[in-house]
Order: C-alpha cells, then structure tokens, then sequence
C-alpha cells in the first residue's frame, strides 16, 4: 500500500493524531507524529489489521542543534504481513526532551531506548530500565549531541571502585556458605 | 626481573641465564584478549597457514594466572580499561604485553571521546605491531621481535 | 551464586560481559553488559567527508565490512539520486556474497571450537584464507578492502579474479560436506544444540531478530526477497528456513544460507565481464584513472576537488535496508546539503540479539549459555559501535 492509503488508515485508526507526511527518497513513507499521541499510534500501527507493523527496526534520534525543535525521533518499522516499511518521526524540544516509551508495544526497543538515553540525553517516560548502555556508568554527559565534543584529552580510569563494601562482602559469604549447608 | 638476583657479580649465573632465557622465548603463551577486528587476524594467524605454534605459541589460554603474554589486539575502549589493568595485574611475571594493531598503539582511525589513544597508558608495552588489522605475518614478526628481546633480558635485576 | 563472565572471556565472542545468578548449573536470571568496545563511529563519521566515512563503517561489523560498506554506499546513493551501472551491480552482489560466506565460516569455526569441536576451526580458517586472498587481489587489504565505494567501486577488477573465484567456488562445496560431516550427525553436536535457546517466531518478530535467527523460528522474511535491491530478483536462489528455532536449526540454516550464496555467486560470475566500467560517470564523484591525472589539466583539478572537499550530497535522509550476514542491516544516513554527513546511524542486528540472549538463556545450563551464545553470531564491533 502506498504512503496515502497508509496514513489515511492510520488517521482513521487514530484520530485525534496530527499527523504530517512528508516526500521521501527511499522505500520509506515518513510521517511526523505528535508527542502526545505516540503510544496510541505506536499500538495502532502495530494491531490494526491492514497495518501490522510488528517489527521495530530502528529507534534513534537527529539532534539539529541549534535549531529548534532540536531533535527528531526516528522510529523505522516493517510489516512482514503486508511487506510494506514505514518511517515516523517525532519532533522535540531541546528544553523538554522527554517522550512515552514504546517497548511496552515493541520489546525490542528497550535497549534501543536506553542507547538514545545514554548517547543523547532523551527521557523515555515509563521504561523499565533507565540505565546507560554503552558509555561507562559514571559518564558525565551526552556524547552524540552536537554541542558535545569529538575528542576528549582525558587519561583513561583503570581502576573500578569497590562496588561492595566490606560488611556486605562478609554477609554474602556467609550467606552463600549458609544456603549451601541445607 | 624474574628471578632476584642476590650475588654482587652476576658471572655465576650467566649459563642458566641463557637456558632460562631460551626457555622463556621459546614458549610464550598469550592470554586471550581479542577486542574487536584485530582478534580475527590473530586467530587467522594461530589456525594452520600461519601457525604461531611452531614459534612457542602453543595454546592461547583463557586464565590470565596461567600465561605469559596479553596481545592487545583491537581498539581499547574507556569502559574497558580497568578489565585491561586488572587482567595485566592478575598475570604473573615474567610477563610482556605486544600492543597490536593501530588502535591498541595510538588510537587508529579513532581519535575520539570513546577510544583510548593507546594501549601503552594504561599497561607498559614491549613491542608495538603497526597495521589495521596487521597481516599474522606482522604479528608473527613482532612475537619474533619479542623473543629477541627476551634473549638480551638479563636475570639479575 | 553469581557468576560474573567477564568482558575478557574465550567464549563471549568479543567483550560481552554476563553477570550470571546460578542455581548449580542452571541460570537463573543473567544480566548482560555491553559498550565495552564502543567507539564512536557515529560521532566521529560526522567528522569525515563522505568518501571517509567508509573505512570506519567498515570496521563496525568486521566480519561483514563489504556489506557495510555496500549498505552505506547504497543509502548515499539513494541520496544522491544517481543510478549504478549493471555491472557494479553484479559485482557488488558477487562481493556481498563471498562476505556472507567468508562471516558463516569464521561462525561455524568459532561456533564449533566452543561446543568442542576443535578442528572445524582449523578447516574453516583454511577456507577463509583463499576468501581473504581474493580480497588481497581486488585491493591489497584482506580485511577491509574498502573496495566498494560511493558511485560504484574504486578501481576495476584484476586479472585473474574470475580464476581465483572459479577455482573458489569449485573447491568449497565439497569442503562444506566435509564440515557437515563433522557436525550434522554428530551426537554430541545434537545433544549439544537440541532444544536448546529455542527462540519462538512471535518472539523472533517481537525482539527484533530478523536474519538467521527469525528464519530458524520459521519466520520467512529475506531482505533479498521481500525488498530486493541491486538486482536480486533476477537471481535464482533460495532462502532456507527451518521451524524449532533452537541452536541446531540455526546452524542448519547457516550452513544452507552458505551452499545457496555459493549458487548466486556462480550466477554473477557469469554476467560480470573481465573488463569494464566500474563506476558512475559523475566527475565530481568518481576520481579519473591515474593516468589520465598525471597527464591532463581537467583530471588533475578533478582529482584534487575530490580528494580534498569531497563531494556534497542534497540535504534529506535515506534507509537501504540490505541482507547482512547476521539480519537486516542499513545506515539511516541524513545529510545537511554539505561534504559531510550530518548523522549517520547504523542498524546492527547483534545490538537486538544481544538483548534477546537474556531470555534465551534463562533456565538452561551454564554450558548452554556458551552453545546460544555462538549460534546468535554477536559481533561486538557492531553491538557497540
């Protein structure tokens, strides 16, 4: 089905949503959604039946500092039942980078999520897992934003800290010594 | 390094010293520490076209406590730089470390936030292996380089 | 007990690094940590102009660097609005094709070796040197030719390639046999890999798996079939699938997928002519033949406007999706109209199976944990970027 058909089913499935098309050079009919209602049309475009985009194939995100709205959240999905592709976009502020997760609809997105959290700083509301994913955990800052630097004359940690203090290094002991008696 | 050693002249021990030193060159055992592309060219060069077992490098051992040589094959990453340190540490000595590759000796092609620019600011190395990846014959030639090195170390310290 | 399978371990296939709560020999729950090789490829390709972009995208996924590069070239293509000859084409299908087997063997060989079979290692690194010899031929580098290039490739084809893959492709059939023959029937492969990390087709879709692991769950999705690019629809092959989904069907598949990239590798053998063009026309994309450069004015300012500022490419975004050896790959590049990309974003299957090998080992044995770990096939340069 081609771009107009796909957003008009999906209007109809999901009407309050704004939705915007916009042309595209590849396979992909892209569509601007609205932050607001990003999960009801993320589970239209999964369970309405002439759309049935079960596959998440991509979650990522263009920072376009320093112009506003700063940056745009791309998710790219396919649908193996119809084999058809589709690419969806939802613009947000630089100040109020914050947007509903979907890996309650895709499960695949979870990790997809916490690397946009890691990498760009975007607050993903409701996921289970808010935690970095590629960068150390005790990395200040975002990387992949514009206005972070490529290179960084820093010498490296080598060393870890304790992550378990002494106590608590006895107590597993001898927790571990106690369960493995019974 | 090695063996202390508690004589004034160290003539009474020159004889040992060359059998402990062939000993020591002649069977290196590396450690498995294969980051990202660089490790492929070092299987490639333990597998039959190349084999590094006919130069003392029979196994690569999974336990750094049981081996003699970390080849740091691949670009090291900030996050794995205390996993680097330590493994070094658990190694005993006599121990070397052939830094392979060009990210694991300046950083490569990546010269950014993410990668260490150099292997050698966190472990000390001996022989650096320029090439992305280096062919197993260059690697080959820096375990050769490195022998050579082991033949002039001395035993007294 | 916790068990922590660090980021430097023989098994994990890179630096992956599991923290494991055991119950004897079962695991309980597993916790997985990745960005232990994290590069920042992506921040620094947005540094490069567009032709410098390709050596690092290459290094992502090393065992796949020709499909990178061809999923790369074919997003700025598609940008760039411009139409590769036939015969590119089909020698870049040719390429892709001895990458996905040349990614297949360092697989099995590494797959093999952790399950206990040690010699399939050594017979697939055997094989692998005659691939990485005609990668030497066509540009000098066994790794990572970077031969494909945006426009078409770098130079043209040497004498004595049809040779070399002919010779290739008579030699690794019977080669194939030889390690099903080690592992097929093996009973201790089978009792290894049967029911084990078995993988359902809903959950397949769900997380996220397409590729070789969707296929052994009996989800029947090939890139090459259902959006076929650069010319695979007029190639005779076919996409093997299998049904249980555990680690045995994936090797079954693997092994499938490699006879099949065999058979379209003969076909393109036959329609690629020794000689002829290689690249498209363009002269602010495409640098003219060295000896026209150290003899006429025109070439030589050519040759210098593409070396130093590179070309630009219009402003918009592009996704080719491409058949990599471990699933559906793309860059999702966007460019701002200037010689350098604005982001460009790189799809990576192993970063989804990666996610997925939680619940694939949750409740089997520790050394089940190493056997699903191999067939899922990570590449932690791609996970990570």
């Amino acid at each position: 089905m081609d771009a107009a058909a796909l957003v008009a089913s999906l209007q109809q499935a999901v009407p309050e949503a704004a939705l915007e098309t916009v042309p595209s050079v590849d396979l992909h009919p892209t569509i601007y959604a609205s932050r607001d209602h990003l999960p009801a049309v993320a589970r239209a475009l999964r369970d309405a039946a002439d759309l049935k985009f079960a596959f998440l194939a991509e979650l990522t995100v263009a920072d376009y500092w320093p112009r506003e709205p700063r940056f745009e959240v791309v998710y790219i999905m396919v649908s193996l039942v119809h084999r058809t592709r589709l690419r969806m976009k939802v613009r947000l502020s630089g100040a109020d980078a914050h947007l509903a997760t979907v890996s309650g609809i895709w499960p695949a997105a979870n990790w997809l999520e916490r690397e946009v959290w890691d990498l760009f700083g975007i607050v993903f509301d409701g996921h289970p897992d808010p935690r970095r994913l590629l960068m150390p955990e005790d990395w200040e800052g975002f990387p992949l934003r514009k206005d972070s630097p490529v290179q960084i004359r820093r010498p490296p940690h080598t060393t870890e800290p304790l992550q378990v203090t002494a106590e608590e290094f006895r107590q597993n002991l001898e927790r571990d010594r106690l369960s493995r008696h019974e | 390094m090695g063996i202390e050693s508690e004589f004034e002249i160290p003539v009474l021990t020159t004889t040992v010293e060359k059998m402990v030193q062939w000993a020591r060159r002649s069977s290196i055992w590396p450690v498995t520490f294969g980051l990202a592309c660089c490790a492929i060219e070092m299987m490639a060069m333990s597998c039959s076209r190349y084999d590094i077992a006919r130069f003392g490098a029979e196994v690569f051992r999974g336990s750094p406590r049981q081996s003699d040589l970390m080849i740091v094959a691949g670009r090291l990453s900030r996050k794995m730089a205390p996993a680097l340190r330590r493994i070094y540490d658990q190694m005993p000595e006599p121990k070397w470390v052939i830094s392979m590759g060009a990210c694991a000796s300046i950083g490569g092609v990546f010269d950014n936030y993410a990668i260490v620019q150099g292997v050698d600011q966190v472990v000390p190395v001996d022989v650096y292996v320029p090439g992305c990846p280096p062919r197993p014959e260059s690697l080959i030639y820096g375990i050769v380089e490195l022998q050579r090195k082991i033949a002039q170390q001395r035993l007294a310290s | 007990m916790t068990v922590n399978m660090g980021p430097q371990h023989p098994s994990t296939h890179g630096v992956l690094r599991l923290v494991l709560e055991l119950d004897g020999e079962t695991v309980h729950s597993a916790a997985p940590t990745i960005g232990y090789l994290h590069t920042g490829i992506e921040k620094t390709a947005e540094q490069k102009k567009w032709q410098q972009v390709i050596p690092l995208v290459e290094r992502m996924d090393y065992l796949s660097a020709q499909s990178n590069s061809m999923a790369f070239c074919m997003s700025v293509e598609r940008l760039l609005g411009v139409e590769i000859p036939e015969r590119v084409k089909n020698i870049r299908i040719l390429l892709a094709e001895l990458q996905r087997i040349n990614s297949h063997l360092v697989w099995l060989g590494t797959h093999g070796m952790e399950v206990g079979a040690v010699s399939v290692m050594l017979y697939c690194f055997r094989e692998r040197e005659l691939l990485l010899n005609i990668n030497e031929m066509i540009a000098g580098f066994r790794l990572f030719p970077s031969y494909i290039r945006v426009g078409g490739l770098r130079e043209d084809l040497p004498r004595g390639f049809h040779d070399a893959v002919r010779a290739f492709l008579e030699r690794m059939p019977g080669k194939v046999d030889e390690y099903e023959d080690l592992l097929t029937k093996n009973e201790i492969y089978l009792k290894r890999t049967q029911g084990v990390g078995v993988v359902s087709k809903d959950d397949a879709v769900a997380w996220g798996l397409l590729g070789p692991i969707a296929r052994a769950a009996g989800v029947d999705y090939d890139v090459r079939k259902v959006f076929p690019y650069l010319g695979y629809e007029t190639y005779d092959f076919s996409v093997p699938t299998q049904s249980q989904g555990d680690v045995y069907s994936r090797y079954k598949i693997r092994v499938a997928e490699m006879r099949e990239s065999m058979k379209i590798c003969r076909q393109a053998l036959e329609r690629i002519t020794p000689r002829g063009v290689y690249a498209i026309a363009d002269p602010k994309i495409t640098p003219p033949p060295k000896d026209r450069v150290y003899t006429e004015m025109e070439a030589l300012i050519q040759h210098f406007l593409i070396y130093s500022q590179g070309f630009t490419v219009p402003a918009g975004e592009a996704y080719v999706p491409v058949e990599g050896p471990r699933g559906e790959q793309g860059f999702y590049v966007i460019s701002d109209g200037t010689n350098r990309p604005w982001r460009v974003k790189s799809r990576a299957p192993s970063l989804l199976a990666c996610q997925a090998l939680e619940k694939l080992i949750v409740g089997g044995l520790i050394a089940d944990v190493i056997a699903v770990i191999g067939s899922i096939d990570v590449v932690m340069g791609d996970v990570d970027r």
